[in-house]
């Protein structure tokens, strides 16, 4: 009898893995999303409303990561492969070209937002003015000599008011995302390399020696001032509320939910609020992206229709709910833009990369 | 004798020595479960003291009209209108009429975020339940937005949450508050829904259905598989070089890190058998690959825990190898593995990390229907949550932790129940 259940058992499994296959050549009847975690809480957002709009099953959408999602996207056409990828940065040339490389030659490119990175502290201390020439000299693993000579040395600074005596006289101490986060590479890319281009002497390296500039440029310091607190944003706000005199760096949607603890930082004189970062004068935003696989509008129902749904009015206009949900929205222009493109299916031509 | 006295007066002096070393020797073994007790004390009180509130959710009460001039709807059998009807337009008309001073864009624009934006779909659902409604008023308890619902819950409190509530809006609550139309109640939606990325619409339904297709299809695979090996190990194989080979090798897969068994279940059933990602069968099937080493382990020490005179005895009386294992082994070592099998299935249900290579730490908002739906589990679902913006998410990760360490205090004690009742010892 225990032989009869154990056979019955074993053709179970044969047939869940066949009847997986199956289920495979059969297609897919949702959109697969894939990518950055930083678009991840708006494109969720639109997918459900879709969903409950028109009663089409949710689309699934996967937080990798930018680089991650880019990878899925780009490893082929076909229902085992991502519709859309999410990316909180444009699409590097070597990511467009493996695309190609793997038949994945029709793309659509929508940009869809601005996220504003903030460095924030406790509402318990003072709030800092900082340019990103100090965020730099701060942060940075090599910086230039402070005697004044065009040479680098590795970072002396200890308190944020060695770095500009008009700062406050706090031992330096951000708490930040690790390395593989997009956070953190859009923090060093705005911030760091920002103040890092200030210095003539470093700006010129740009020119003679591109990887020492961004060495230079991009490497925060790894003795004990800059900490590597996770990828969980509210754990950094948590920690900043239980030691006011750190600093973290986060998205801004987190400073916006959780006012009441923490604060940001004014950088170069612009608080981080909605209406600086769309009007770009805060200086450290980046833009969101997401991308199309043309190849998939038609045969995996509901793209058309997601498409739409996101760059309609109500949800990336002015007033939409994605901006409810901290999505700092397009100008007129730019929404326009996009909007025809994906309307149009307008594929991306990779010139310009 | 004097060698005796002498002996006698040694023992003597060391014995109040020996006295204190036994209990001090008992005291550190006290200690150290106090201090693990503890700590579980306090991580529950934590989690329970953060997601408590989790449980209850606002409400505002509200004279709903399904006025078919605003909702476009002339006939509620034609789903093609009925997917166009502005139901968000009689939630926001039962709000004006609640508060009809509300005049400027501005301000309706802050007086239709008391109510959460999922509340009009609801009220879709309804009317295509009941068509009669069409042209009724209704008095209906709607679901607050999750930052009123923040903000209300803190009220009584002495740090009051209005950081994401404007003057107005909090002056329409204690509005409502005087009118007794705002209240706690039970959070029906967290128990029933899939996630969502509104809070007040977010449930553990979805995932929790998910972990049970994912956790069906583990045991169904790893169960069989597991009890088949440990028997032709224990029972049928030579003991030799290649039996203490593959022992070192299924102890040492029991070590491995599970993140591993993600990766190969993206290599194999993924990218090899093309099984769809994020579906429980791929999920199973990678949990299996994590939990026969401890199946087949336990499975190993129970067939071992059966005294040899049962098998002589029935081979005396004629029973042949198969019948010796499957008519007095096997059950007599059952209680056993099935302890061994809870205890795995346990483990794979608060696993997260190798879920995440083949796609199961997903959005999805639709309860799965089988196990090659898009799926999550409880854990990843505890994952996303705690990683959002949203204040009002806060108390739901808490809440989801308290329901997935339900589930594991239920298995386990299972597996204590199955192993005291069931167990014989020789």
């Amino acid at each position: 009898m225990k032989s009869t259940i154990k056979s019955a058992l074993t053709g179970l499994t044969a047939v869940a893995i066949l009847s997986g296959s199956q289920a495979f050549a059969a297609g897919r009847d949702y959109i697969s999303i894939v990518g950055s975690s930083t678009v991840y809480p708006f494109s969720t957002v639109v997918a459900e409303r879709f969903g409950k709009a028109t009663g089409k099953p949710t689309p699934k959408i996967e937080s990798t990561g930018t680089g991650g999602g880019m990878k899925l996207f780009c490893s082929g056409v076909g229902a085992v492969h991502p519709d859309i990828t999410n990316a909180s940065r444009r699409i590097k040339k070597s990511e467009f070209e493996l695309c190609q490389k793997n038949g994945v030659t029709d793309i659509i490119e929508v940009l869809i937002g601005y996220d504003g990175i903030v460095l924030a502290n406790s509402v318990e201390s003072e709030q800092m003015d900082i340019s990103r020439r100090d965020i730099f000299l701060a942060l940075a693993k090599n910086v230039p000599n402070p005697d004044g000579s065009e040479t680098l040395v590795p970072n002396p600074y200890n308190s944020w008011q060695d770095v500009n005596p008009s700062l406050p006289a706090v031992r330096i101490e951000v708490l930040g995302p690790p390395p593989t986060s997009g956070t953190r590479d859009a923090f060093a890319e705005l911030a760091l390399e920002g103040g890092c281009k200030t210095f003539p002497f470093i700006k010129h390296m740009e020119e003679t020696d591109k990887n020492g500039y961004k060495a230079t440029c991009y490497t925060i310091r790894e003795d004990g001032h800059y900490i590597e607190a996770g990828e969980n944003d509210n754990l950094i706000v948590q920690k900043l509320a239980a030691n006011p005199s750190a600093f973290g760096v986060f998205g801004f949607s987190f400073l916006e939910q959780n006012s009441d603890k923490v604060q940001g930082s004014l950088i170069e004189g612009h608080p981080p609020t909605f209406e600086s970062i769309a009007e770009k004068s805060y200086p450290v935003s980046r833009p969101l992206y997401f991308y199309v696989k043309k190849a998939h509008i038609g045969v995996v129902p509901g793209i058309e229709g997601y498409l739409a749904e996101f760059t309609s009015e109500k949800a990336w206009g002015e007033e939409g709910y994605l901006a409810d949900k901290g999505m700092i929205p397009l100008g007129d222009d730019l929404r326009t833009e996009y909007g025809d493109a994906a309307r149009e299916q307008k594929v991306m031509s990779g010139k310009g990369l | 004798m004097t060698d005796n006295r002498k002996n006698l007066a040694l023992v003597q002096k060391g014995l109040r020595r020996r006295y204190r070393a036994e209990r001090r020797f008992r005291l550190y073994g006290i200690l150290s479960i106090s201090f693990g007790l503890l700590c579980v004390l306090l991580l529950f009180a934590d989690i329970i003291s953060k997601g408590h509130s989790a449980f209850l959710q606002t409400y505002i009460q509200l004279e709903v009209t399904y006025d078919s001039g605003i909702l476009d709807i002339d006939d509620v059998s034609d789903s093609g209108q009925v997917a166009l009807g502005n139901f968000d337009g009689i939630v926001r008309a039962a709000l004006l009429e609640q508060f009809p001073q509300v005049s400027s864009r501005r301000d309706k624009k802050e007086l239709y975020q008391l109510v959460s934006s999922g509340e009009g779909f609801e009220l879709r659902d309804r009317l295509v339940a009941n068509p009669a409604l069409l042209g009724k008023t209704e008095t209906l308890w709607l679901v607050a937005d999750d930052d009123i619902d923040t903000y209300f819950k803190t009220l009584d409190d002495d740090q009051v949450f209005a950081g994401m509530v404007s003057e107005r809006q909090q002056a329409w609550v204690q509005a409502l508050v005087d009118a007794d139309r705002i209240k706690l109640k039970l959070n029906t939606n967290f128990f029933t829904r899939g996630d969502s990325r509104e809070p007040e619409q977010a449930g553990i339904w979805g995932a929790a259905v998910g972990s049970f297709f994912t956790l069906l299809v583990t045991l169904v695979l790893s169960f069989p598989i597991g009890v088949a090996a440990a028997i032709y190990l224990e029972e049928f194989a030579e003991k030799g070089r290649w039996t203490d080979l593959i022992e070192v090798n299924i102890n040492n897969l029991a070590a491995v890190p599970s993140i591993i068994f993600g990766l190969l279940g993206l290599a194999i059933f993924i990218n090899f058998f093309n099984v769809p990602r994020s579906v429980p069968v791929v999920g199973g099937l990678v949990l299996t690959l994590m939990t026969l080493p401890t199946i087949i382990i336990s499975s190993r020490a129970a067939i071992k825990s059966v005294p040899p005179s049962i098998r002589q005895a029935a081979i005396g009386i004629g029973a042949s190898p198969m019948q010796v294992v499957l008519h007095h082994v096997l059950p007599l070592a059952m209680p056993g593995m099935l302890t061994g099998a809870i205890i795995g299935m346990a483990q794979a249900l608060g696993e997260t990390a190798p879920l995440l290579m083949i796609g199961m730490v997903a959005f999805i908002v639709d309860i799965p229907s089988g196990p090659l739906d898009p799926a999550t589990v409880l854990p990843v679902q505890i994952f996303l949550w705690a990683d959002s913006p949203e204040r009002a998410f806060v108390e739901k990760t808490s809440a989801a932790i308290m329901v997935l360490l339900t589930f594991l205090i239920l298995m386990n004690t299972a597996a204590v129940i199955l192993r005291k009742r069931l167990e014989r010892r020789w």
